[in-house]
């Protein structure tokens, strides 16, 4: 029996990673939300490995909480220990990973969630969507529930018509032995959206108090207090560390064994696994002159003895799973609490949604997550907090916000998904951004705050606060480049005690800073400043001097770009009318539909002359407008 | 991208004194000033005015052209942008000599009808000419893909993949160090391995921008000689061959005087006719310059035109000219059609095997169409309407080839500057994506599909 259950301006379908940041976001910009999950104690759940962040992926939440989402302050909060990656590398790939406590993480955002003024949580199956004349309009129930809405988001993570798959055994099931969601799968098609299926996988879960940790090595959390967050004042101190072990050559025999009950190559499995994410029977079998292979063992939390083995993801039969964990030193007599599993789920082909994450086929509908063919909570909580941003604009009728190759790790990831799709779980890598310098962990803040203000996420105070950090660097970067260093005794001593070779001449603050021996903190013993500056301010001004070069490269590559951005295409271009485009291009370009020529260009199969031919038929049409009027 | 500042040579190859590289786009003044020196830096000048200087390249301070330059500013010029045009001394290695130069300094060779292209979407052309101009992109580029293609069959495009593969290896290197930082089954890649594996991609550019066939036949033309027992009309070949073609005769420095070379453009094909000197005034190389010298001067030579009389036997002679330039690429030419026929083609067709024969009555201007077809497809394996369309395809190779070098020695700079790995990863990844251009492909997914099949990653 259906009912009228209320109406909202957005609704949220899932509580994941994905649909968390999608309500917060909606909810705070103003907008009446509903979050509908299937089970209210999986809000924020973790199903795999309990951490966060990591290259790439921590510089997303850090774009996460400049635009004024949730997850980095959540992490912030909740985490066990905290290490910043890549320290020794360059600042545009240092990044920063955190050890979940995955309880302490749910609690703590279903209590945000709980919390925020315009945003409903509910527990509810979701079967099927309300649409009339191609735009979404509600969301009904398996109890017979029928919200109505101005916008609609989906972010159902692994759950559509989820299948769990452990050795021989198959059965329906979202992940971690959830209800699966089967009807809404069926109505996505109904609807006629393309969908694929995809795979993925988890490993064994074993009791801490059944590891024999002095065969192993430990991982400790960086001494120096971390955060995600730019509003972060509370550092946890008291960190748990993790541990390293490794397979053995017994567990590769073990595997060879009994790879006929593996279901990935019995053919039981069907769909696209991640290739960044193997199974450890597949790193056997297709790196078998490798001899062993790393093992962490990650703590699942504070209050638990759930200790997750990281690099252990297998489908293998619960009794095979015994026995490998028994063949890795320190896990001899070790308990499994929880066996490892495959998944395998239905994704929307992502090239159906527009770069807002709104489906092309239904209007007023978003998808965000997994759904889109991604892996990972933080690809999944960027687009959902970018699909909640503009599904709540949406119903605000303001402008929605696309974010661009050039601005955010998270606008590569929406762009490579709507423009090229996916045949594989994608995971953001560094090397996707071809602007990765410039997307630096260090300079979330510098450039995405600004977006934040602008919808209304960021709150004045915090705005005043970067404005005023970002004012600084600008002035302290003007002093170095005006203050000129003589080569006195004392100059010279600094440099050579660094491994530089002494300077023949006077030289300015910044010049000599631009030295690979100097820091912002020598300069500063030989010039000091009158104001007290912030870490973050010197960090900032320091790699702003010290990479210059390379900054400035990739900046005119990105003026190039916005040029390209900037050259709109009409939605309702019909491309069939313009001759001389290839038929492989045309058929592309029917299909994604860019926005842009810059997009445009990004299409595979759309090569240069068809960009031309293209740009010449928009400039026609352009002064046959201007000729018309 | 419609933003980069274009060059390209916009006078017909091998016609008049005088060439002109022309530039286009808000760099162009930038650009030319850069390697230009006059009596006022080009910056400074009114627009619509011309320059006498010299250019010089700016990284060896060497002299390289004499040269007036207009500059004009846009938008009252052709394309609506600035634009330059380099007046420089025609012939083809003069004036390709100043397309690499600024090439080098930042200009981008210019597509296909690229400079029309601008004119049209900056407002300059009415509409009625756009369809036009869309089909002249398609059949121009269509057909610059296949010149291109048609070349890169076979050595070069091997060794641009392999080189590719190299360096994507180390990318691929590069990206696990920085995506899976505590993957302990990589050794990091350090400065060493990195400058090792950089010094080694750069002398292997270096050595394709030598040695490369096609390098070769662009720089210096295809060295071709003409070959024949006396009288058989080889004079008479070059003459109609230079007539045709409006040949520019240079004097190479570092050649004897005695040994005169002339450039002649067929189809797109830069010939550098060998010794026609000698065949002036002796009509016999192998008189004139003895045995030995015939064969190093045959050695030499990319292309042999080969000449037969119609109106007489085919005598030993002929059959020894066979003989010396077996495995070499010829053209047989059985002139003298005017005359009455006693050659057996029958035997020519025979003795010449492989090679093309054609027939022709220089004299009466007979055949010589078929021989120009002969020798451009000959070395572009189709047939070839525009001539210019050949020279810029090798040109942007040798254009791409020379940045991607720029682009290694510039992540060697960086190394030595201790720069970290994954800023002189970008200049790296630039002169993958750069020689990526050459073969046409530059998809940036295959460094994630290197990534891992290479290594066995999960965390």
């Amino acid at each position: 029996m259906q009912y009228d259950a209320g109406s909202y301006d957005v609704i949220v379908v899932g509580a994941g990673h994905a649909g968390v940041e999608a309500g917060l976001a909606a909810a705070r910009l103003g907008a009446k939300t509903l979050m509908l999950t299937i089970n209210l104690d999986m809000v924020a759940f973790m199903p795999c490995n309990p951490s966060v962040g990591g290259p790439a992926k921590g510089i997303v939440v850090r774009e996460i909480d400049a635009l004024g989402g949730e997850m980095g302050k959540n992490i912030d909060k909740t985490h066990i220990q905290m290490r910043m990656l890549n320290t020794g590398k360059g600042p545009a790939v240092r990044a920063l990973r955190a050890q979940a406590d995955k309880f302490l993480y749910q609690q703590e955002m279903k209590k945000t969630i709980e919390d925020e003024e315009n945003l409903t949580l509910m527990q509810g199956l979701v079967e099927r969507l309300i649409v009339e004349d191609g735009v979404c309009k509600g969301v009904i129930t398996k109890t017979g529930a029928a919200y109505t809405a101005k916008t609609v988001v989906i972010t159902t993570g692994t759950f559509l018509r989820g299948e769990i798959i452990l050795g021989e055994l198959k059965y329906s099931s979202g992940p971690n032995n959830q209800q699966p969601s089967i009807k809404l799968s069926e109505h996505l098609e109904e609807l006629g959206f393309d969908l694929v299926r995809f795979k993925t996988g988890t490993p064994p879960r074993v009791h801490s108090q059944t590891i024999d940790y002095s065969k192993t090595e430990i991982q400790p959390g960086d001494d120096v207090p971390r955060a995600f967050s730019y509003e972060t004042t509370k550092f946890i101190t008291d960190q748990l560390p993790c541990w390293l072990t490794y397979t053995s050559l017994e567990t590769h025999q073990i595997i060879d064994e009994n790879l006929h009950r593996s279901p990935m190559y019995s053919g039981m499995i069907k769909g696209t696994g991640p290739r960044y994410c193997p199974s450890i029977e597949d790193k056997v079998v297709r790196f078998n002159d490798k001899p062993r292979h790393q093992i962490f063992l990650e703590p699942e939390g504070r209050n638990t003895h759930e200790v997750y083995v990281q690099g252990l993801s297998t489908s293998l039969p619960e009794d095979v799973q015994r026995r490998i964990l028994a063949s890795i030193p320190g896990l001899e007599n070790v308990q499994m609490m929880r066996a490892g599993y495959a998944i395998e789920y239905d994704a929307v082909v992502p090239t159906q949604l527009w770069p807002t994450l709104e489906t092309k086929r239904v209007k007023n509908l978003y998808t965000a997550g997994q759904i889109n063919g991604t892996s990972g909570y933080e690809e999944a909580a960027g687009q959902g907090l970018m699909a909640g941003i503009n599904a709540g604009l949406n119903a605000l009728e303001k402008e929605e916000l696309i974010l661009s190759r050039s601005d955010a790790y998270i606008g590569v990831l929406i762009d490579d998904l709507v423009t090229k799709g996916t045949n594989e779980p994608y995971r953001l890598l560094t090397s996707r951004a071809e602007y990765r310098l410039l997307l630096r962990h260090d300079n979330a803040d510098l450039r995405l705050t600004e977006f934040g203000y602008n919808i209304g996420l960021i709150k004045e105070g915090r705005f005043n606060a970067f404005v005023a950090k970002k004012e600084a660097v600008e002035r302290e970067k003007a002093r170095l480049q005006s203050i000129f260093i003589k080569p006195t005794p004392q100059v010279q001593e600094i440099v050579t005690q660094n491994g530089g070779s002494e300077l023949k001449d006077g030289i300015r603050a910044s010049d000599l800073l631009k030295r690979p021996e100097m820091s912002y903190e020598h300069i500063e013993l030989l010039v000091p400043s009158d104001e007290k500056l912030d870490s973050e301010v010197t960090e900032q001004v320091e790699i702003q001097i010290k990479y210059e070069g390379y900054i400035e490269k990739s900046l005119q590559q990105v003026e190039r770009l916005k040029k390209m951005e900037n050259k709109r295409i009409p939605e309702n271009i019909d491309y069939d009318a313009i001759t001389g485009l290839a038929s492989e291009a045309r058929q592309k370009l029917k299909e994604v539909r860019p926005l842009s020529m810059a997009q445009a260009s990004r299409i595979s199969g759309v090569n240069p002359a068809d960009v031309s031919i293209l740009l010449v038929y928009l400039e026609q049409g352009k002064i046959a407008r201007v000729s018309n009027s | 991208m419609e933003l980069d500042t274009i060059a390209a040579i916009s006078t017909p190859m091998g016609e008049g004194a005088i060439a002109i590289v022309r530039l286009s786009g808000d760099k162009a003044i930038d650009i030319a000033d850069k390697i230009y020196k006059g009596s006022k830096s080009l910056k400074q000048v009114d627009s619509h005015t011309i320059h006498y200087g010299h250019l010089t390249n700016p990284t060896t301070g060497e002299t390289v052209e004499e040269v007036m330059v207009s500059v004009m500013k846009g938008p009252k010029t052709f394309t609506r942008e600035d634009v330059v045009e380099i007046n420089c001394h025609g012939g083809l290695v003069s004036v390709n000599r100043v397309l690499q130069l600024v090439l080098s300094n930042g200009a981008k060779l210019a597509e296909p009808g690229e400079f029309t292209k601008r004119a049209f979407l900056n407002g300059r052309i009415d509409l009625s000419q756009a369809e036009a101009v869309m089909d002249l992109i398609r059949a121009k580029t269509d057909r610059a893909m296949n010149v291109a293609l048609g070349q890169m069959e076979g050595r070069l495009s091997r060794l641009i993949r392999k080189l590719r593969q190299e360096i994507l290896e180390t990318l691929a290197h590069v990206e696990v160090n920085i995506d899976y930082p505590e993957y302990d089954d990589v050794e990091e890649m350090t400065h060493k391995m990195f400058i090792e594996k950089a010094a080694s991609v750069k002398k292997e550019l270096e050595h394709l921008l030598q040695t490369s066939q096609q390098g070769k036949i662009l720089r210096e033309g295809l060295s071709t000689v003409i070959i024949g027992r006396p009288n058989v009309g080889k004079s008479s070949l070059l003459n109609s061959l230079v007539h045709e073609n409006k040949a520019i005769v240079t004097d190479i420095p570092g050649t004897t005087r005695d040994v005169i070379e002339e450039y002649v453009n067929v189809r797109g094909v830069p010939l550098r006719l060998l010794d026609t000197a000698g065949i002036r005034e002796t009509e016999d190389i192998v008189e004139r310059i003895g045995v030995e010298r015939s064969r190093a001067v045959l050695r030499e030579a990319d292309l042999i035109l080969l000449v037969l009389n119609y109106s007489d036997e085919l005598t030993d002679e002929d059959l020894n000219l066979f003989k010396a330039v077996e495995g070499m690429d010829v053209i047989v030419i059985v002139n003298k059609t005017d005359l009455p026929r006693k050659i057996d083609l029958e035997r020519v067709r025979e003795a010449a095997k492989q090679h093309k024969v054609v027939t022709t009555s220089l004299l009466e201007d007979q055949g010589v169409d078929d021989l120009e077809e002969a020798i451009s497809s000959l070395f572009f394996a189709g047939s070839l309407e525009a001539g210019d369309m050949t020279y810029v395809s090798n040109s942007r190779h040798i254009a791409l080839l020379g940045q991607a070098k720029q682009a290694i020695e510039d992540a060697i700079d960086a190394i030595e500057m201790g720069t970290p790995i994954d800023l002189v990863q970008i200049d790296f990844t630039r002169a993958w994506e750069l020689l990526g251009e050459i073969i046409g492909d530059s998809v940036h997914e295959s460094l994630i599909d290197q990534l891992f099949s290479q290594f066995c990653l999960g965390k």
